[in-house]
């Protein structure tokens, strides 16, 4: 069972009181898109072993979403920020970094 | 014959005899026993057959490993089978029972599978489920059912209670022992905040059974002085009778205290599960010896050799008078001590190895006991109990050497360390080649959130074997113990041992898998450690291999030609040993075993013969029977009564969602079909939800409440759902719009009233202007009604003329109680969930979860109107566009009528010509919603027909039995009031 910290409410939360929300800074495809961009958004998901890009939401806390960088490996948490960004910040890319030098980076 | 010797047993209370009973029979046992120490005091050394074969087994072992001595223990709502009996303690009226046996234990019909051993080879499940399913249904399943399996499932309800609790701390140690203890001092002295859990109720482990001195003290004594220095430690935190089930992600560990099973009744809980985060995890768990394999290894009366001198040394029960003891290492040696300091007879050592020359073989033959060298056993003689055995050569083919007469047999094939609790969140394991076991490799370890390792093994946990090693790993005083020659890596007795002798030489005794079974798989083609266990079954059972998989896995590696590290082992799955299902649910059982939500009229629903139907965490009165009515009576009269004079609804259940903000009609735009954000203040619309695959999800009224806020209506239970999807595209998708959304379910009662008696019932109450003229369909209004304040809307889910009124949910009860009595010369009557769905459907409205599943878009439903042309965009807009979705080649919604006026079953297909790949009909589509209508007085009902709109008067078939068909025709699915001209007034 995880623990994942709440960057809201700085809680540090255990696994039964979060809800999973599936790979993070996902780029809406809306009407005008074409069949690959909006099967790519919808359906085609990236699920690396290693680091990956995360939605949680503090469900039976606070009741935000956030976003988490873990390992899907050994479940190594690399750190959590806000869901308000549309790509991982240059934070949470320089704490991987430095965990895991040999990372390829996001995208 | 098993005895209790006349003196000894630092572990028992003498001056506390207990009564038990095995099968019936009255047994005798004293305080400290274990059910397995009682049972062999009491000369019961057969406790059960074999799974398989119905061979008869003893007791093998004394701790968690015990493979054979499953036990029934209790009584009707205490009743609990596969009760471990050398780990559950004795206590007085113990009632215990043998399993896996037909008609008794001591003459059992099902050892005719005894004589089938070609028969049952590995993989016979496998192989039998490729026979004709004939065979399998009326030849081998009666037979398996008949004679297979453990213990029976108890019938009562448990008459237990259980708790969990949860805990912190910075070093959990796991076990104990020695190792454990002297790991918690080491941690506790750092300031740590220790807890220390051991499975057993004693500390200390095996240390003294086994001897040897520590910080120059005889065990005993320094496992006094450890244990009172750490309950003097406020940091500390000692609980033994609590195993550690399990470890999970990030030091989260399960705890399994079996806190009343010794004292049953006594008002406690019985088991208690801890749930604890744990900053470092500690693994003390020791190490459990092996047996060796050599036919008729699994008569009663062979024994592992630790076991022997545990029952000896702790309870004071001699297992047998004249014992072999068969090693291939120095350990066992101590079983012979032990059992001459008791004054029994050990007839002789055979020793696999060529030559033995450690402290204790010296010892031993300084002692005068026979040591044979480079001998194993050919074969033990005996059934129900061990007679002698054969010697042979351990090089050769079991060619007899001599016969020994004993009535025990002590095997040690030397010590797997427990390494479960490191493998359970990934650690990896290296063979010690010098030791002959699996252990935990440190550069490898388990880890945590932050990557750094989790878990620690230490002492045999960790492989270090003897104490000296055991006290240096754990960060303990020095220890002193006669020093140990090496093992030698002997799994199978003889060496060339012939077929004759590897059928009957087993592995698993619990699942009675044999060293040919394991030779069998790998012969034809079985080359993963994982298949051949699932082939095999070996380590499958409730003993999860603690005695069989290295053993199984060094027979595999051999059949393959490769080294045992090549094989590798299974994967230690959580949790150690089984667990109750009780403590797994806690208290969460009968009336809190999940919340159950309330509107302010459910104490009054109760009172007048609610019928409930859960509607998520909600119950609501499904119809309210009065004396004498069936279900469907009354179904049929609050339907009559609310479509002819006036019916109430408690409709709290509704969700209610607040949606407000500048950017609040904007957002609504997206998530609804419809357009939301034109809908005039006072006004109400209907609205559709889809997810993004464009799929219907939800719908409800949507009411615009002033010129920045809507109340959004949701399914009853659909509430927090839809409030947790509006809030994820808020928060990460349009997370710069300005709106804010809050669930009001719980603040308002909701109170339809509907029928044509609607407004003067409303009038009645008085305070606001609900005529045709000031509140026409599909608008709202605020006020004060009876007294009350309140919001009217206009709507209807019946057709009838219908409000919805919603007032704060404290003056919920005493609005209901209001129109009761107002409405008693209009011919008030409440009416429940199957009314208003039967309403519903003869209207033809859909019902969310009736004529959706997942998979059905708004248009299949023929609500295409509820779409908005104009908007660019919404949630599932895009999905909707894709062919498929656009295609008139969909199952779509219309409503179907019987012939013979019947009501069709729920879910039935309509079949379609041919047959699919499968064999089976072809269908062309499905009745959702069928009920009888009181009001048309037949069946109706709707369905999703391939292009069904299109195909009007067509006449399907309904195969709804074996040979029966009911035929339906298309109609359109609003079977009343087509005109609408009832809620038009
Ligand atoms: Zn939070």
């Amino acid at each position: 069972m995880l623990t994942l910290t709440c960057p809201y409410c700085g809680v540090k939360a255990e696994e039964t009181e979060l809800a999973p929300g599936g790979e993070a800074h996902l780029k809406r495809s809306g009407p005008g898109s074409s069949d690959e961009e909006f099967e790519s958004y919808l359906f085609a998901r990236k699920n690396p072993k290693g680091v990956h890009f995360e939605r949680w939401r503090h469900s039976y806390g606070c009741g935000k979403w956030f976003l988490a960088a873990r390992c899907t490996a050994t479940l190594e948490v690399f750190g959590t920020y806000p869901a308000q960004t549309p790509a991982p910040t240059p934070d949470i890319l320089a704490a991987i970094k430095a965990k895991r030098p040999e990372w390829e980076g996001y995208e | 014959m098993s005895t209790r010797l006349s003196r000894g047993g630092r572990l028992i209370d003498r001056s506390k005899p207990m009564n038990f009973t095995f099968n019936g029979k009255r047994l005798r046992g004293f305080a400290g026993d274990t059910l397995a120490s009682a049972l062999l005091g009491a000369d019961q050394m057969l406790v059960g057959r074999s799974f398989k074969y119905h061979r008869p087994r003893g007791i093998v072992a004394s701790g968690v490993e015990e493979p054979n001595a499953l036990l029934g223990l209790g009584r009707g709502a205490r009743f609990e089978p596969d009760q471990r009996a050398t780990t559950t303690e004795l206590f007085e009226g113990a009632d215990t029972a043998s399993q896996n046996h037909w008609p008794s234990l001591d003459f059992d019909v099902g050892v005719v599978n005894n004589w089938a051993y070609r028969f049952l080879p590995a993989g016979f499940y496998y192989k039998t489920f490729m026979f004709p399913r004939v065979a399998w249904k009326h030849l081998f399943e009666p037979v398996i059912r008949r004679s297979a399996g453990l213990g029976r499932a108890p019938v009562d309800r448990d008459g237990d209670r259980y708790e969990q609790a949860y805990a912190f701390c910075d070093v959990l140690v796991a076990g104990g022992g020695v190792a454990g203890l002297a790991a918690a001092l080491q941690a506790a002295r750092a300031g740590k905040r220790v807890m220390v859990l051991e499975q057993t109720p004693h500390w200390g482990g095996r240390a003294p059974v086994d001897g040897g001195t520590i910080d120059g003290k005889p065990v005993a004594d320094w496992i006094k002085s450890a244990v009172q220095d750490l309950e003097r430690m406020s940091n500390v935190t000692l609980r033994n009778r609590c195993m550690v089930a399990g470890v999970h992600d990030h030091g989260h560990v399960i705890g399994y205290e079996r806190v009343a099973d010794h004292t049953p009744g006594d008002g406690r809980p019985r088991h208690r599960l801890w749930r604890i985060r744990a900053g470092e995890i500690i693994s003390a768990t020791g190490a459990i010896e092996r047996p060796l394999a050599f036919a008729g290894n699994d008569v009663p009366g062979v024994m592992l050799a630790s076991a022997v001198r545990d029952y000896v040394v702790n309870f004071a029960v001699s297992p047998g008078d004249r014992t072999v003891i068969v090693t291939n290492n120095d350990d066992a040696y101590r079983t012979a001590f032990a059992l001459i300091d008791a004054g029994l007879i050990v007839a002789a050592i055979v020793d696999a190895r060529p030559s033995a020359t450690g402290d204790l073989v010296q010892k031993a033959r300084a002692r005068g006991i026979r040591v044979l060298e480079g001998r194993g056993i050919a074969k033990v003689k005996g059934t129900k109990r061990v007679t002698g055995v054969q010697i042979c050569a351990q090089a050769g083919e079991g060619a007899a050497l001599e016969d020994i007469a004993c009535d025990c047999v002590a095997m040690s094939g030397g010590w797997s360390p427990v390494v479960h609790l490191w493998s359970h969140c990934g650690g990896k394991l290296i063979w010690d080649e010098a030791r002959a076991c699996f252990r935990p490799d440190a550069t490898r370890p388990p880890t945590g959130d932050q990557g750094q390792p989790m878990v620690r093994a230490v002492g045999a946990a960790n492989g270090a074997l003897t104490l000296p090693e055991v006290l240096a790993d754990a960060g303990g005083p020095a220890a002193d113990a006669p020093a140990e020659g090496p093992i030698a890596a002997v799994w199978v007795m003889p060496q060339g041992a012939p077929d004759a002798l590897r059928f009957k030489a087993f592995l698993d005794y619990q699942n009675d898998v044999k060293v040919s079974d394991v030779q069998l798989a790998a012969r034809e083609g079985y080359t993963s450690v994982e298949h051949t266990k699932r082939y095999t079954t070996l380590g499958m059972a409730t003993d999860q291999g603690k005695l069989s998989n290295i053993n199984g896995l060094a027979v595999l590696s051999d059949a393959l030609g490769q080294p045992i590290p090549a094989t590798g082992t299974t994967t230690f799955r959580p949790p150690y040993e089984p667990i109750s299902f009780g403590a797994i649910a806690g208290e969460a059982r009968g009336e809190i075993f999940q919340p159950l939500r309330r509107t302010p009229m459910h104490d009054w629903h109760a009172s007048q013969g609610a019928h409930w139907e859960p509607v998520g965490l909600w119950r609501r009165p499904y119809c309210y029977l009065r004396t004498g009515e069936g279900l469907q009576d009354a179904v049929r009269r609050e339907i009559r009564n609310t479509r002819n004079a006036v019916g109430l609804l408690d409709a709290s259940t509704l969700g209610k969602i607040l949606v407000k903000g500048p950017d609040a009609g904007r957002f609504l735009d997206m998530m609804y079909t419809n357009m939301m954000s034109t809908l005039p203040v006072g006004k109400c619309r209907y609205g559709l939800m889809c997810n993004e695959n464009g799929f219907l999800m939800d719908d409800g009224v949507v009411v615009r409440l002033s010129e920045d806020s809507w109340l959004c209506h949701t399914t009853s239970g659909g509430a927090d759902r839809i409030h947790a999807h509006m809030e994820d595209w808020l928060q990460c998708e349009w997370w710069d719009w300005k709106v804010y959304t809050a669930n009001l379910t719980e603040q308002f009662a909701q109170v339809a009233v509907v029928g044509p008696n609607a407004r003067k019932l409303l009038e009645k109450l008085g305070g606001m202007d609900v005529s045709k003229e000031a509140l026409p369909f599909m608008t709202w209004a605020e006020g004060t009604l009876g007294g009350v304040r309140a919001r009217v809307f206009r709507i209807s889910f019946s057709g009838e003329l219908s409000y919805e009124i919603a007032v704060p949910a404290s003056e919920g009860m005493a609005f209901w109680t209001r129109f009761l009595e107002a409405g008693a010369d209009l011919g008030v009557m409440p009416y429940g969930t199957e009314a208003l769905h039967v309403m519903r459907a003869e209207k033809g409205f859909i019902m969310i979860g009736d004529e959706t599943d997942g998979t059905v878009i708004p248009q299949d439903l023929g609500l295409g109107w509820a779409i908005s042309k104009k908007k660019a965009d919404y949630i599932g807009k895009r999905a909707q566009e894709r062919s498929h979705m656009a295609s008139p080649d969909r199952w779509q919604l219309v409503g179907l009528e019987t012939l013979d006026g019947s009501v069709l079953p729920d879910g039935v297909h309509a079949a379609a010509p041919g047959h699919n790949a499968n064999g089976q009909r072809n269908v062309q589509g499905r009745v959702t919603s069928t009920y009888f209508s009181p009001t048309l007085n037949k069946g109706i009902a709707m369905g999703l027909v391939h292009r069904g709109p299109a195909r009007m008067g067509e006449v399907l078939d309904f195969p709804v039995g074996a040979d029966k068909v009911v035929q339906a025709r298309i109609v359109d699915p609003v079977f009343y009031d087509k005109e609408g001209e009832k809620g038009n007034v």
